[in-house]
């Protein structure tokens, strides 16, 4: 019973204080999913009471009392009982089986006019690719509100399993080396929802958080020109120096520079990385005092491993390097 | 020896051949009542140890960003949780409990193959060393317990070796299991026990036997490749090279699932001796409780991609196991009701075994309900890898299969002690875990609909997830509270524990006809059976309203000694071919430097198997003067002794040669 | 019931072989071992990562090889039979027999091996060569148990050891042998002649 009412409770429970929440639906998908997740909740509510009330029943109702020498009556069975508790919970099933498949394939198909976008899981950070409007970005996904988005999700080949999760949005889709997966989202409503990889994918799986951003479709054509301009690189700046001397450009890209990012090692593109309000796999804030903390020992804040090629090493940096290199990221809005 | 301490307890209670005592007879024996306790035992301690890591990671989730344990530790941590809890503490349980009871409930002498058995129980505790040993050598296995490819077969460092090399040699150990309890029970029911005659504890053990031949070999594929991956440069999981990470899934989870009934379907055997016994009445739909333990079987071969519906199957696939998923439940119904039913105008004793008994039944009940939300695939897609899937299976493992277990302790104690375990300690027990686990893992629920995914190691602060979280680990120590009443009486039983006659619950099954703790050689005279609860309808009828009434009393059996009983020899074969396996496994993870050791180990492990063989296994190997007594074929020789003419035909059977079990599987 | 017993070995309580009860089990989980294996060879039967493919397969030579290794079988029936006969000359011709022909079979594997991999088929090149090599080689691995079964039916068969009523004796040993043999035409059919 007690369990009961906090259900009920925590079920209407206002959206406010619970950002990741599936119970706060936003946009179709969501809402579908929740819609039936209510429907079998309910119906499961009624059996969860209905037998947890029998053994409360049982155990008081048919207490042996003392003085009563009487054996109680020795019942085998009762076949009519049995058919009718094994056909009653099957058509119970049946009727939660019918919407169940129908929802399946709807949210398999993918929405017509979407918005194409890529997303690649590293460990331990998401890689977006918007293929028609050349944006390439990372843990920050942005859409627009007033069109579906359709992604298609892979890892590099050397990678591992991860799991794309908006909980306000859809429900979550795994991301596997060697296979594309797909998902749709859409957000009607403005708004940031956040999310976390939800496939255990080694040392920082907890710290692979990523948002989806969504805004009007004029803000959102206002960033996509935003990221799509090369970055402004003062390329005799003391800035571009240390990046290039400390080998950032051999994971890290930089639009229109000679830094081309990839490899073995591959980090997010930086060249709008000052435009993003968070990094490190989405889990800290980007501001002057993190990235500084960042610099001077990337692991004590996103523990990773460097010397096999997954995540930043700690380059060593004196505290004048760091304040250059803070400096020039800031740079790239 | 460390980790034997906990059946030190145990250990001094053995029964009352003095001759039987000493380290030496419990490393050599091949009872199957002694097997059952040292798998008991083993199984408490590790229980222990998975609750500790359970603390833990409690305690570092307990507010968020927590800094108790490193990233690194928590992993380590969630992995040994979940493998330490499956493989190490509840399929061993189930073993003991199948181990000491199957042979006394269908009226055997031991099972089939008993040294074979003792090898399964030295087998299994190595092997749970040898997993657990991982800890002083680089770091307990840290890829989970599920071990999925490419994350298993990616790291260079040497822990999931010892899971994987872990889990392929306590296989080995279960399948041995597996073969022995089929062929014990197929074989050796007393005259009269047809199948339907069994108790249905009987009954699933038979099924889990079952699954595990069945779904064991196809784990075993999953890890060799992973291993053969890691160490010998094959491909099978390299996305680079075309390997598909998807089929390590499938191999997995076509095990996984299965073993998921291997887990629970003891505990649904126990209660279902529990229940009838405390009710007064039997049990309700004898054949669709055993009917529905089959169907749940034969149904948990073909849902296993319902763990996988995320992994981006299609559409149809999706469809079809969900389909499977929600009919499963539908046996699962049956065995609720059923169980209901048995109760239902019982006269109810609420002792701790029925305590557990119907705790058991309400929490089970919410843990299949969860499973019903699950097989709703667009709403898996939102609890899987949540919170709310670790409440699910902790509604079912714990307060399903734990509950189940502590049931089947509480009402078999008295049996293999001589002594009840303390009531009121037992209800402290009772009460106190009921609690504590609903504070744990009720709060799970909300917190992975709310967005918590599993296996983090830390939570941001600000998405409402604090509180719930405080609550969950404050259940977490009240359940590790309610352990303590729970030990203290076991550690005192012998001296405080109440004495327990034969039939210390007025039971219904043939392990209450004999003396407590039963003698060596379980029957004095071998039984024939007539009906169901046999034991029971010895000692009551049914009046024209159909109540039970007594119409005999059975006089407390004498406890006879083993003298003239012919049983098998103990052996220190079975443990030096479980120790041999083991060192070599820890020779081949160790590369140059051990291979010394590997060449010790498979010395050890082909000797052992060597001996084995020559042994007669009915020959005396030490001045065991309870143990002497013919070969088949020397039978006349020894002469017929008086006990052994009307045993003869359910006599134990000499071990047949089980090396090339061994063999085949080590391959 | 003492003769009884010495003819018909360990019996449960209606008689039946309890060896052989856990034999068949055995075996059955066997049939879920080898399944797997063969599920991962047909997954990955096109994966050759660039490397050479089923084209390396002499399928003459093989099914010479699997005809020695069907052969086998008969001579093990025949082994059975003088067993049953209680004819141990005969018994030990057969088993030499069986266990000759099994190994004939296991060098024609090894050969088989060796000259793949000279044609670059490895176990570390691609998925396909990981799974022809794994999967052949955990049978291979199980006839080899057979031959060592076999030889150490031969030897105690010598000494007059070859007990019926304990330990492996040759009907389980058949058993056994008979089992690889048709998991070897299983995986004859499937990996070899669906495959080329």
């Amino acid at each position: 019973m007690l369990l009961l009412g906090t259900l009920v409770m925590v079920l209407s429970a206002c959206a406010d204080n619970l950002p990741r929440s599936t119970l706060n639906p936003v946009g179709e998908n969501a809402q579908t999913i929740d819609d039936l997740f209510r429907l079998t909740l309910w119906i499961a509510a009624v059996f969860f009471v209905g037998v947890n009330f029998a053994v409360l029943y049982v155990a008081i109702r048919y207490r042996a009392r003392k003085g009563d020498e009487r054996e109680p009556k020795q019942v085998h069975g009762n076949d009519a009982l049995e058919i009718t508790w094994t056909v009653i919970p099957a058509l119970i099933l049946a009727v939660i089986a019918v919407p169940t498949v129908r929802t399946i394939f709807e949210l398999a198909d993918e929405p017509e006019n979407a918005l194409q976008v890529e997303v690649i899981g590293h460990q331990w950070w998401w890689e977006y690719r918007y293929p028609d409007l050349g944006v390439v970005t990372a843990n920050e996904m942005w859409i627009p509100t007033n069109q579906p988005v359709f992604l298609s999700m892979t890892t590099d080949d050397q990678d591992v399993i991860h799991s794309f999760w908006i909980p306000n949005l859809n429900g979550k889709r795994d991301v596997v080396p060697g296979r594309v997966n797909t998902l749709s989202l859409s957000a009607p409503e403005p708004g940031v929802y956040l999310g976390q990889c939800a496939e255990y994918c080694g040392l920082s799986h907890a710290r692979m958080r990523m948002s989806v951003t969504a805004v009007t479709p004029a803000e959102f054509d206002a960033w996509v020109a935003e990221q799509r301009a090369p970055a402004e690189v003062d390329l005799d700046g003391d800035g571009w120096g240390l990046f290039l001397d400390k080998g950032c450009s051999a994971c890290h890209a930089i639009g229109g520079t000679d830094a081309l990012g990839g490899g073995l090692n591959p980090g997010p593109d930086l060249t709008h990385v000052a435009s993003r309000s968070t990094f490190a796999g989405g889990s800290y804030e980007l501001n002057t005092e993190n990235l500084r903390a960042w610099l001077r020992n990337p692991s004590a804040l996103k523990p990773m491993e460097p010397d096999v090629n997954i995540g930043m090493p700690n380059l060593g940096l004196s505290e004048d390097e760091i304040d250059t290199l803070v400096a020039f990221l800031e740079e790239l809005k | 020896m460390a980790t034997l301490t906990p059946e030190a307890t145990e250990v001094q209670e053995p029964d009352e051949h003095g001759s039987r005592g000493g380290l030496w007879s419990w490393i050599t024996t091949v009872d199957h009542k002694r097997i059952g306790l040292m798998y008991g035992g083993t199984a408490m301690f590790f229980f222990l140890l998975g609750g500790i890591e359970a603390l833990f990671i409690r305690l570092q989730l307990a507010v968020p960003d927590g800094t108790v344990l490193t990233s690194d530790q928590y992993n380590q941590l969630f992995t040994m949780h979940g493998t330490t809890m499956v493989f190490l503490v509840i399929m061993p349980l189930a073993a003991a409990f199948g181990n000491y009871l199957i042979p006394i409930m269908i009226g055997a002498r031991d099972v089939a193959f008993p040294r074979m058995n003792a090898m399964s129980f030295w087998v299994f505790l190595f092997g749970g060393i040898f997993l657990s040993s991982s800890f002083f050598l680089g770091g307990f296995p840290d890829g989970g317990w599920f071990g999925y490819a490419p994350l298993s077969t990616q790291s260079e460092v040497i822990r999931m070796d010892f899971w994987a090399l872990g889990l392929l040699i306590l296989g080995i150990a279960s399948l041995a299991g597996a073969v022995n309890f089929t062929t014990t029970i197929f074989t050796m029911r007393a005259p009269g026990m047809t199948m339907f005659k069994m108790p249905v504890f009987v009954w699933m053990q038979l099924v889990v036997a079952f699954l595990l031949l069945f779904s064991l070999p196809v784990i075993t594929v999953a890890l060799f490749e992973v291993f053969f991956d890691r160490n010998f440069g094959t491909l099978f999981y390299d996305p680079a090279a075309g390997g598909d990470p998807i089929l390590y899934q499938h191999l997995f989870w076509l095990f996984g699932h299965p073993e998921v009934y291997i887990l629970i379907l003891p505990s649904m055997g126990i209660v279902s001796e529990v229940l009838p016994v405390f009710s007064r009445k039997p049990l309700f739909g004898y054949q669709f409780v055993v009917f529905a333990g089959a169907a749940i079987a034969l149904l948990g071969f073909g849902v296993w991609a319902h763990h996988m519906f995320t992994s981006g199957l299609g559409p149809v696939a999706e469809s079809a196991f969900s389909l499977t998923t929600m009919f499963i439940a539908v046996p699962t119904g049956i065995k609720i009701f059923n169980w209901l039913g048995t109760t239902w105008g019982g006269k109810i004793s609420l002792k701790t075994p029925m305590l557990f008994a119907l705790g058991f039944i309400a929490m089970f009940t919410i843990g299949g309900l969860s499973g019903v939300t699950h097989s709703v695939v667009p709403a898996d897609t939102q609890q899987t890898d949540s919170y709310y899937v670790v409440a699910h299976f902790h509604y079912v493992l714990f307060g399903g299969a734990m509950f189940g277990i502590f049931a089947g302790v509480y009402y078999w104690w008295p049996k293999i002690s001589g002594r009840y375990l303390s009531e009121a300690l037992g209800k402290w027990h009772f009460w106190l875990m009921l609690l504590g686990f609903n504070l744990t893992f009720a709060p799970q629920h909300w917190l992975g609909l709310w967005g918590m995914a599993r296996r983090t190691a830390v939570y941001p602060p600000d998405i409402g997830l604090e509180t719930l979280n405080m609550v969950s680990t404050i259940g977490a120590f009240l359940i590790a509270v309610s352990m303590l009443p729970f030990l203290y009486a076991m550690l005192t039983n012998h001296r405080k524990g109440e004495p327990a006659p034969a039939d210390a619950w007025d039971g219904r099954t043939l392990e209450w006809s004999v003396s407590s703790p039963p003698p060596h050689h379980n029957f004095h005279e071998v039984p024939t059976v007539e009906a169901i609860d046999d034991f029971w309808h010895r000692k009551y009828g049914e009046d024209e309203e159909g109540r039970a009434v007594r119409i005999a009393t059975i006089p407390e059996p004498e406890r006879f000694t083993d003298a003239y009983i012919h049983l098998p020899s103990p052996s220190y074969y079975p443990i030096m071919l479980a120790a041999g396996l083991v060192l070599a496994a820890y020779g081949f993870l160790f590369g140059p430097i051990g291979i010394p050791l590997l060449i010790v180990g498979a010395l050890v492990l082909f000797g052992g198997i060597f001996g084995w063989a020559q042994e007669d296994p009915d020959h005396p190997m030490g001045d065991h003067d309870d143990h002497h007594g013919g070969h088949d074929d020397h039978e006349a020789e020894t002469g017929p002794v008086e006990d052994e003419a009307g045993a003869a035909e359910g006599e134990t059977a000499g071990d047949p040669e089980a090396a090339e079990v061994v063999e085949g599987e080590d391959a | 019931m003492a003769t009884e017993t010495a003819v018909h070995g360990p019996t449960g309580t209606d008689g039946a072989d309890i060896r052989k009860t856990a034999m068949w089990g055995f075996l059955g989980s066997e049939c879920l071992f080898f399944g797997s294996f063969i599920a991962t060879f047909l997954l990955y039967s096109d994966e050759t990562n660039g490397g050479p493919g089923t084209e390396v397969f002499d399928i003459p030579f093989t099914s010479v090889s699997s005809f020695v290794l069907l052969m086998s079988s008969l001579t093990m029936v025949l082994a059975h039979n003088a067993y049953e006969r209680d004819d141990n000359r005969q018994l030990r011709i057969w088993l030499v027999a069986t266990a000759l022909l099994g190994t004939v079979f296991l060098g024609g594997q090894v050969f088989e091996f060796t000259t793949f991999y000279a044609e670059g088929l490895r176990m570390d090149v691609s998925p396909f060569g990981s799974a022809f090599f794994v999967l052949t080689g955990f049978h291979g691995a199980h006839v080899a148990v057979g031959v060592l079964m076999l030889t150490s039916m031969i030897i105690l068969s010598r000494r007059g050891q070859l007990y019926r009523h304990r330990g492996m004796n040759v009907e389980l040993v058949g058993l056994y042998w008979h089992f690889v043999d048709i998991v070897w035409i299983v995986i004859f059919t499937v990996v070899y002649l669906l495959q080329v």
